[in-house]
């Protein structure tokens, strides 16, 4: 017998090894099997040992790689920190009018909600934890934060970036805390496709993805979609961004279903910093209703400046439209002015003195003719003049049409009227450009 | 006269490490794979407390000592885990026996037999976990991707040479 355990011994050894895991892994997996519950005291007890063990030094190697990184980011690393400020600025200034844009229709929802005494649930208290470390483990997606049961969490209590949900505590401890990633296999989240209102349940899967697999095919799916928390899982508060559907397919092991992938909307690869959230509750958190009153006051004054400024777009409109109309009116009529004439810009200029004398403007003249006859003005003599039964006066001497003068050869062509005008042209008469010089002869 | 003689290969090359050696190494291999795969989530591929279960039962040469190595780095693994303690454990208490009782038999100083045993016993611990997942949890949901696999298992093996010659330095022969 002896010389058996003596042979046997490296066998028996590892036999007897595995057998004592065997039975522990029975005593864990005993229990019914719920997706990312925790471990019994024994289990939790064990955890605790090897957390105890492994995490100051994760947490001595996390401190050295933050002075590192906060040396670089505090002296170093300001080149665009102007540059971000505007940004962040310009953002900022975005979202307010994007919330005010939101503001009344929150302030009408909660008041709805009231009236049905539907009981929301609002993230009241966060506490913001640092990663430390992860469990080294490809097939366990978990990660150990530096808080842990003395900074008040506890087991189950969401936690979450500004992106979106990243998972839920699992194990904690006195100054750390376990923290089930949602894309662990053995997680699971109540969700809500945010345009077709579809709940369904998420889950994590060995490769690391997020995905919806208890839903049959749907046309309104679509990728792109955004999945958000629906708060069934009374974990997660409602209407936290999960992600973004990636890809549908059809699960071929469970028909009819699919398999909805999605895209998580906190990076879940990169975390540094997370919130855990300790405390929901019913009403909206007074920051938070603060901000809402803020954001219907600027509503308000967005609306009235709105309203402003369409009076007087109105008001401008209208006036547009009676000069207009006088403008129609006056340019169907035949205008007196020659706008090509030098002298059309001047007359009745304001401040002029012929402007006041002739509030009606001037009558022009008519310009002296280039070969004068009797009808011609001026040739008549003036009524005064004249005697009532003598006979007429001969006609004035008429200066002859010059037999060495020098007219041009063609008149000065008329300058043309723009088409926008519609005014008809005054008669023009050709003047002489060029000094004439006249020889008068007798009429004969 | 009386003559020195050796009659296995065990007995010629048996070697041991200092006790801070048999400690500090494991357990640093267990905090460098906890926080490395959280600055750069591609190194979550490595397996170094594997390795370094493959380097302390081929250097000790001793399936008793190769058990017991396995099985501590494993469930000090699994503790860090969401998953049921012992998964890690087991297979790496199985790897530590094999591995043991292969330094027994070949020449695990040469650098061919590092690759080979380092490439073999990756891909043993990854059957293995999917062997204690499926059949033994029950985890139907249990998948393996062989040509991840693979990639994992050079990648690993490649890792595992420097760290075995920078571990060699540590040996004392007895």
């Amino acid at each position: 017998m002896e010389s058996f355990f003596t042979r046997f011994k490296n066998v028996l050894v590892l036999v007897a090894i595995l057998l004592a895991q065997t039975i522990g892994l029975a005593i864990q997996v005993r229990r019914p099997v719920e997706s990312g519950a925790p471990d019994g005291s024994n289990v939790t007890l064990l955890r605790y040992w090897a957390v105890s063990i492994v995490a100051p030094f994760e947490r001595v190697f996390h401190g050295i790689g933050s002075n590192v990184r906060g040396v670089w980011t505090n002296y170093i690393d300001l080149r665009n920190t102007r540059q971000q400020n505007r940004d962040l600025q310009d953002q900022l200034a975005r979202l307010r009018l994007e919330q005010a844009s939101l503001a009344e229709d929150a302030i009408q929802g909660h008041r709805l909600q009231a009236l049905l005494s539907f009981q929301q649930h609002y993230v009241a208290s966060t506490v913001a934890a640092q990663v430390v470390g992860t469990s080294g483990s490809e097939l366990s997606r978990v990660i150990y934060i530096d808080k842990g049961s003395k900074d008040g969490l506890k087991p189950d209590q969401a936690v979450i970036t500004p992106d979106g949900i990243v998972g839920k505590l699992r194990d904690v401890f006195p100054y750390t805390a376990q923290v089930l990633l949602i894309n662990d296999q053995t997680s699971g989240a109540g969700v809500v496709l945010a345009t077709t209102r579809i709940r369904a349940i998420l889950r994590g899967s060995t490769t690391g993805r997020i995905e919806i697999n208890n839903l049959t095919p749907d046309d309104r799916i679509k990728p792109g979609e955004q999945v958000l928390t629906s708060g069934g899982d009374q974990i997660y508060p409602r209407g936290l961004p999960v992600g973004v559907i990636q890809s549908i397919s059809p699960d071929i092991e469970h028909q009819p279903y699919t398999i909805i992938r999605l895209k998580p909307a906190a990076n879940l690869d990169q975390l540094e910093e997370v919130l855990v959230i300790t405390g929901t509750q019913t009403a909206l958190p007074a920051v938070t209703q603060k901000d809402l009153a803020i954001a219907d006051q600027t509503a308000k004054a967005q609306a009235a400046a709105k309203a402003a400024a369409k009076a007087a777009e109105e008001e401008a409109a209208e006036e547009a439209a009676a000069r207009s109309a006088a403008q129609i009116v006056a340019d169907h009529l035949p205008s007196l002015h020659d706008p090509n004439h030098p002298d059309a810009a001047t007359p009745n200029a304001p401040g002029s003195p012929d402007a006041a004398a002739n509030p009606g403007g001037t009558v022009p003249r008519p310009l002296p003719a280039l070969h004068p006859d009797r009808y011609s003005p001026g040739s008549t003599p003036s009524a005064t003049d004249l005697t009532p039964g003598a006979p007429a006066p001969a006609a004035p001497a008429l200066p002859s049409t010059p037999a060495t003068s020098t007219l041009p050869s063609t008149p000065k062509p008329a300058t043309t009227t723009p088409a926008t005008t519609p005014k008809p042209a005054p008669p023009k008469v050709p003047r002489p450009q060029s000094p004439v010089t006249t020889k008068t002869d007798p009429e004969p | 006269m009386a003559t020195i003689s050796y009659t296995s290969r065990r007995e010629l090359e048996q070697h041991s490490f200092p006790p801070v050696v048999t400690i500090l190494v494991p357990l640093g291999a267990i905090i460098l794979q906890a926080i490395l795969p959280k600055h750069f989530l591609r190194l979550a591929i490595l397996d170094l407390p594997l390795i370094v279960t493959i380097f302390f039962s081929v250097s000790r040469r001793n399936p008793v000592a190769g058990t017991l190595t396995g099985a501590s780095i494993g469930l000090l693994q699994d503790a860090l885990t969401n998953q049921p303690i012992g998964v890690n454990g087991m297979a790496k208490s199985v790897i530590g026996y094999i591995a043991a009782s292969i330094g027994i038999q070949i020449d695990v100083e040469n650098l061919t037999t590092r690759v080979l045993i380092n490439f073999c016993f990756f891909l043993l611990n990854s059957f293995l976990l999917f062997l204690i997942n499926r059949r033994l949890l029950g985890v139907t949901s249990f998948h393996i991707l062989w040509l991840h696999e693979l990639i994992r298992a050079a990648v690993n093996t490649l890792v595992a040479l420097p760290i075995f010659f920078l571990l060699d330095n540590t040996k004392r022969t007895e």
